[in-house]
């Protein structure tokens, strides 16, 4: 990665210059102590070895590894291996080299232009080139891709002025462009093979042909997708390992035990129980880590649909807000991970502020809102009674929907929980068909692309999961965050997502619960593994096994 | 209806020679006043986070131990035992409704309506007993009455076979033929002189289904189908499962609370079985 950074700061205005420099000191400051973290301090220096196979996991088992068509968790982490985006990002959210070794942003922020690296191939041995790129953003992802299609959707044109360098003209400023360029946002997909054809029908979706360094080999359904070196990649020397084998476990117990066991060297995302983690980061072989998830960064909610007396009135969303022990839940239902949010934006995320309302527990801030409101307790103590679906993402959910029924009951707030499956969820959600449920939401490293989505009045879009599903509306809101998206100034950003960050506190569209974090555990032989923002889903082209 | 042995009292001898069957009962007896008293022995919600996470048993407050949210593991085995009891009960109750109907309908006709009521039968005993419990449970969205209705549902089968056995046999009897031939409307025959007499085979296998259908709600509830808001004690062993290495007592104690419930419904039924049909017990020695 090193070796990009000549190229990488040419031509850069100075200000971006400036902060790219920045960014990139602070990756390069990261990655001893991050090594630190894995190995004695004298093992930074230690030379990297060629070989060895890489064990992981894969669950659930992917429907495709089409990145472009299908950008579900598992797609990214293998996908992610085999295709590539123009960027990557280090953990604090920095654009990093990817297929573009540099990039140019113009002052008045609507031209970006991207320099590829040369001799570049597909795995069929055809030359990628800038075609590629024009063709995957401008056709490929505006047709198959939600996320990348409202970026995409933002430029006026997209050209290839020669071979190795694309242009981006946007039709107004929206600095977080240069934040949409990850390996699952945007990914690269070879136009000598789709141009024309039926994207999501075209048989080379089994056969997935990408720039990565590595290459699918083997993919059996149900036992393991193995990748193999892709002895042509462009950067001389890597990749470093021979392949990476990914086990489909489907049984959460099974992953810890491959993991103890050392049958796999890694686990991402939720392959480990959050129970099983204190339990597995005291052994001795192995690493854990719950960075690496800066770009999708997150954040759990109380989803309360707005449309619901009196979920609408905001005083009683407060006194939800004050009846629950957030610090009990990270600690007691999530064992440890995650942190206590503010308000809306993760607070890894750019932007966040945390000097916003904040709502310790507090049960009798939770009585007196309600008594406020006219909700006096019945014979039994009851002022109201709510529906509460709890996501059906597995146990830790399910238990987060007893504490939550607990805990407002105690405020007298009577709680039925109802139960439902993966589908009947995201239909009931999507169509406004609930009381209050549990969510959490990736916010993409920029507020624009993942936090604005939750609460602006335009995407309050019946049957589409993932909008503003709660029906929350404020033109003051939606003008702040509309605003701050096209503000190329980062600090009057910042001024406009500082005071909607404090009106959302304040309002309680949802009520924040955690801001999650997922446990990646590392054997300790693996190095170099987990250093960007996006963690497990980067390419591993420099990652390496150390002797036993 | 138990002049089916000349008197109670050669009941209870019969039933009494088996002591397995007593201790059975005693069991039985044991939870039933566990069940009856839960609200006084353990007052309080058993979601209630009564103490500290992952407390062992005997520690101050909590007897059994408490889970990973500081539930008392003694208070929802009492509560837990009134969902169990109310669900074995109720969906018994319902499978026998519509077993013996259906049972004594076909075997009491016989011909057309016989191999209609069996064909129908048979579709539903082909299809594996859990599967098809899991399947409706999960379309009709879990409750407690779901969940009985799906466990009647797919426990009638057997009780319609063996009623319709009971009343193919009996409906030669002389007795039988003479009500018949007194010109009893067939619904008299059926429930007056045909049904009393082939109870003690329906009542020992309902006692045995009233097991099985603790069995299949703690099934049920150990995958997560259970209803959400009853504490129940397959829902406790489904989540202590994950959690088993680092606190046993979470799983153990409801797993001990359905062992002992079924067993002791077993050996109750046993000894009915003995007491209802002292031929069979005589000649089994």
């Amino acid at each position: 990665m090193t070796r990009s950074i000549s190229g990488f700061q040419f031509g850069l205005p100075l200000a971006v210059q400036r902060a790219t420099a920045a960014g990139l000191l602070a990756a390069v400051l990261a990655i001893p102590a991050l090594s630190g973290l894995t190995a004695a301090p004298a093992m930074a220096q230690e030379t990297p070895v060629k070989g060895g196979v890489l064990n992981s996991i894969v669950q659930p088992e992917p429907p495709t590894l089409m990145l472009g068509l299908n950008q579900q968790g598992p797609t990214q982490t293998v996908a992610g291996k085999i295709y590539q985006g123009l960027l990557t990002y280090d953990q604090k959210l920095n654009p990093l080299p990817s297929l573009a070794k540099s990039w140019t942003v113009s002052p008045d922020g609507l031209t970006y232009t991207f320099k590829l690296f040369e001799n570049v191939t597909w795995h069929d041995g055809k030359p990628f080139t800038a075609k590629d790129v024009v063709f995957s953003a401008s056709k490929f992802l505006m047709e198959v891709h939600p996320r990348a299609r409202a970026v995409f959707a933002r430029c006026e044109s997209i050209t290839a002025p020669d071979e190795l360098t694309v242009e981006f003209k946007l039709k107004e400023p929206f600095p977080a462009f240069l934040q949409s360029f990850e390996v699952s946002s945007a990914p690269i997909v070879p136009a000598h093979l789709y141009e024309g054809t039926d994207f999501r029908a075209n048989p080379a979706n089994a056969t997935p042909i990408g720039t990565g360094p590595f290459k699918l080999k083997e993919w059996v359904k149900g036992s393991h997708i193995q990748l193999v070196r892709n002895e042509a990649y462009y950067k001389a020397g890597l990749p470093y390992l021979d392949g990476i084998t990914f086990r489909v476990i489907p049984d959460a117990a099974s992953r810890s035990l491959a993991l103890e066991s050392g049958q796999v060297q890694q686990t991402q995302y939720s392959d480990v129980e959050p129970f099983e983690v204190p339990r597995l980061k005291t052994l001795a072989n192995l690493e854990l880590s719950t960075k690496g998830y800066e770009f999708v960064a997150p954040m759990s909610w109380l989803e309360i649909n707005h449309r619901v007396k009196p979920l609408d009135d905001k005083r009683f969303r407060k006194a939800i807000a004050y009846a629950i022990d957030r610090k009990f839940i990270r600690d007691k239902i999530w064992f440890g991970l995650g942190r206590v949010p503010t308000g809306p934006i993760n607070s890894v995320v750019k932007f966040y502020d945390p000097k916003v309302t904040t709502y310790e527990p507090n049960i009798e801030k939770a009585k007196a809102l309600l008594d406020e409101m006219g909700l006096k307790p019945d014979a039994k103590g009851v002022r109201a009674t709510v529906k509460i679906m709890p996501m059906p993402y597995g146990e830790t959910w399910t238990r987060l929907g007893e504490y939550l029924k607990q805990a407002l009951g105690k405020a007298g707030i009577a709680v039925t929980l109802e139960s439902t499956d993966a589908a009947g969820w995201s239909q009931r959600v999507a169509n406004w068909d609930y009381e209050i449920t549990t969510n959490f939401l990736y916010q993409y490293g920029d507020p624009a692309l993942g936090v604005a989505r939750t609460y602006i009045s335009d995407n309050i879009r019946k049957g589409v999961l993932f909008t503003n599903t709660m029906g929350y509306s404020n033109p003051k809101v939606d003008a702040l965050f509309a605003s701050a998206a096209r503000e190329i100034d980062p600090a009057k950003r910042q001024a406009d997502y500082s005071e909607v960050q404090q009106i959302l506190a304040d309002e309680l569209p949802v009520v924040w619960l955690l801001e999650m974090e997922f446990p990646t555990f590392l054997d300790k032989r693996v190095r170099n593994a987990n250093k960007t923002a996006i963690g497990v889903n980067d390419t591993y082209e420099d990652v390496w096994l150390a002797a036993k | 209806m138990l002049k089916l042995s000349s008197s109670s009292g050669d009941f209870w001898k019969a039933f009494a020679r088996n002591k397995g069957a007593v201790f059975g009962l005693v069991i039985l007896a044991g939870i039933l006043v566990l069940a009856a008293f839960a609200s006084v022995l353990f007052p309080g919600d058993p979601w209630d986070m009564a103490t500290a996470p992952f407390q062992p048993p005997l520690s101050e407050g909590s007897p059994l131990g408490s889970d990973m949210l500081g539930r008392d593991i003694a208070a929802g085995i009492a509560h837990g035992a009134r969902v169990s009891l109310l669900i074995g009960l109720t969906s018994t109750a319902a499978a026998l409704a519509i077993g013996v109907t259906l049972g004594a309908l076909a075997g009491f006709h016989g011909g057309r309506v016989d191999d209609a009521i069996m064909r129908f039968t048979e579709l539903f005993q082909t299809i594996p007993n859990f599967v098809l419990a899991v399947v409706l449970v999960a379309i009709f969205t879990p409750s407690l009455t779901t969940i009985v209705a799906a466990i009647a549902i797919v426990s009638w089968p057997p009780l319609a076979r063996l009623a319709r056995a009971e009343f193919m046999s009996l409906r030669t009897r002389e007795f039988v033929q003479a009500a018949i031939t007194t010109g009893q409307s067939n619904t008299t025959i059926i429930l007056r002189q045909i049904l009393p007499n082939s109870l003690s085979p329906i009542i020992v296998s309902a006692s045995l289904m009233v097991a099985t259908a603790i069995l299949l709600e703690s099934s049920l509830s150990f995958l997560g189908l259970g209803d959400p808001n009853a504490m129940s004690w397959g829902y406790m062993i489904g989540a202590a499962r994950t959690v088993i290495r680092q606190a046993w007592w979470m799983s153990f104690f409801p797993g001990l609370a359905i062992v002992l419930t079924v067993l002791a419904l077993n050996l109750v039924g046993e000894g009915l079985n003995d007491a209802l049909n002292p031929k069979l017990a005589r000649s089994r020695g």
